[in-house]
């Protein structure tokens, strides 16, 4: 997509985790997550149901405490230094975390407020034209379709620019036609400089987006890499079933109709 | 971080207050119980009460007053349970705000609206012939007690928003609270009851606040029971807060 890491004299990564370690009483989710993203990048974690995607998110999103390992964030330590990584961050969780009570553009100047920023009106309307909301924008969310409440919800998560981005499972729940609205507007985010960190279990999904892919399987990264260095490992069956989940949705996108479908191909 | 913590609670505190405004529903259900028992038992069962006062209505309406701020604040654990449920708390959480803000804002938007609640009934209690002659420092100490005890339940119902896993969890908690006043000094004379149920009634917190509310309106001297009444809310309060913090704290790292 745009820059990969290059090699040379680089600072740190702005997502920087060594070790990871995390359990829920007896059960071990983390047993030592390593994993670095490049900035301006966007880093897949793929991984089944219960793999522990969330709880890596929500460690490095400071909302949760790792019992081992160190994570930082743009340079912040997670653990210590709290309120840093959180300007540094915006978190997209699973379920669209949205004010349904409120209006779209309610929702963006609270959070513009909260960020502290000023002339919250104007960022709350350019984002709301960004993200084709501005007709809805004086409409309550709980009108909103699931497509138009996640870009809300990625629309909050861009207020104030933060560096980091972290996107938990961004497009389960969606119909065909609202997940490729979401992958451009997560494309469009790193080509404007953001690091992504999303989590996904739709193999399509990392395929379309994601620079590099990681697979998170019983609490450690089996593997890291590019899209096509993971092709050369994984058994010919799986790219097989991979290949024909796009069949389907072209069929059904092709019967349904879409402009969006035109627009990204 | 907590340069932000008025700024952050204001933005939270006019959140939550358009909800109100938004579904008035929530003063609505919260004030049609108080007025409905109001209706009960001055029109049907308070005719056979003898409470030793000229009027029953006047003998009712503190008690009334603090069926209302019971019932209304189950809507804190309520507002904040859907907060947990939707993600938006952890949307708030992961930012650069103060994070007691979030509570504070729950706290203050369940004081905003039981006042709201309270003064419906009483102006119903208004219109039902409820008369008071006391002056405006009877009436600031009236307010500072029904404050004071809002603040109580409120801290009260953070908790099993906290917890819950259920709505009906979050809210359910506040039906035993509605209950009490009937075991207190708010619609019958305790002297009535019968031996254990008298001294539980007694020692409970509403029958003191309930009296100190009812001396204040009568603008009879409230004596040492004020400061029951007010060690009680005071002393819940503390509690509450404690262990509201402590319970927010676990939740949040």
């Amino acid at each position: 997509m745009s820059t990969s890491s290059t090699p040379g004299p680089v600072p740190e990564p702005p997502i920087h985790v060594r070790g990871l370690e995390k359990s829920y009483k007896e059960l071990r989710v983390l047993r030592g997550v390593d994993l670095d993203v490049a900035r301006g990048s966007i880093f897949a974690l793929l991984g089944s149901n219960g793999a522990g995607k969330t709880t890596v998110v929500r460690i490095l999103s400071t909302l949760l405490k790792a019992d081992a390992g160190s994570a930082r964030v743009n340079g912040f330590d997670v653990a210590t230094q709290g309120a840093d990584v959180r300007e540094s961050i915006s978190l997209t969780g699973q379920f669209a975390a949205v004010d349904e009570i409120l209006t779209g553009r309610e929702n963006l100047v609270m959070v513009a407020r909260l960020r502290h920023l000023k002339n919250t009106g104007a960022i709350a309307d350019d984002l709301l034209s960004r993200f084709s909301l501005t007709e809805a924008g004086a409409r309550r969310v709980g009108t909103y379709s699931g497509g138009m409440r996640r870009r809300l919800d990625i629309a909050m998560s861009l207020i104030g620019d933060p560096p980091v981005i972290f996107l938990d499972e961004p497009t389960t729940g969606l119909d065909p036609q609202a997940r490729i609205e979401v992958w451009q507007a997560v494309r469009k985010l790193a080509e404007g400089g953001t690091t992504v960190l999303l989590t996904t279990q739709y193999l399509d999904e990392a395929e379309q987006l994601a620079d590099r892919i990681a697979i998170l399987h019983e609490g450690r990264i089996i593997v890291d890499g590019t899209l096509d260095e993971l092709k050369r490992l994984l058994p010919p069956a799986k790219v097989e079933y991979v290949e024909k989940q796009p069949t389907l949705e072209d069929v059904f996108l092709a019967l349904v109709g879409t402009a969006t479908k035109g627009e990204q191909r | 971080m907590n340069k932000h913590f008025l700024g952050d609670t204001a933005v939270l505190l006019g959140r939550s207050l358009r909800h109100i405004v938004r579904s008035p529903d929530t003063i609505i259900t919260t004030v049609v119980t108080p007025i409905a028992m109001l209706l009960l038992f001055v029109y049907v069962l308070g005719g056979a009460i003898s409470t030793g006062t000229a009027s029953y209505v006047n003998y009712l309406v503190p008690g009334i007053l603090i069926i209302t701020i019971a019932s209304g604040i189950s809507y804190t654990a309520y507002r904040l349970f859907q907060d947990l449920q939707g993600g938006i708390f952890e949307r708030f959480q992961s930012m650069p705000i103060a994070r007691a803000a979030v509570l504070w804002a729950h706290v203050l938007t369940s004081l905003v609206a039981n006042v709201i609640s309270l003064v419906v009934v009483l102006l119903v209690a208004l219109v039902m012939g409820f008369r008071s002659g006391t002056g405006v420092l009877g009436w600031l100490a009236v307010a500072g007690i029904l404050v004071l005890f809002t603040l109580a339940l409120t801290w009260l119902a953070v908790i099993p928003g906290l917890t819950a896993n259920s709505v009906d969890g979050a809210s359910g908690f506040a039906y035993p609270l509605i209950f009490l006043p009937f075991i207190s000094s708010a619609f019958v004379p305790t002297a009535s009851m019968p031996g254990p149920v008298r001294a539980f009634a007694e020692n409970q917190p509403v029958t003191s606040i309930v009296n100190t509310l009812r001396a204040l309106f009568a603008e009879q001297p409230v004596g040492s029971g004020i400061w029951t009444a007010l060690a009680w809310c005071a002393g819940i309060l503390v509690v509450a807060v404690a262990f509201a913090l402590r319970t927010y704290r676990r939740r949040i790292s």
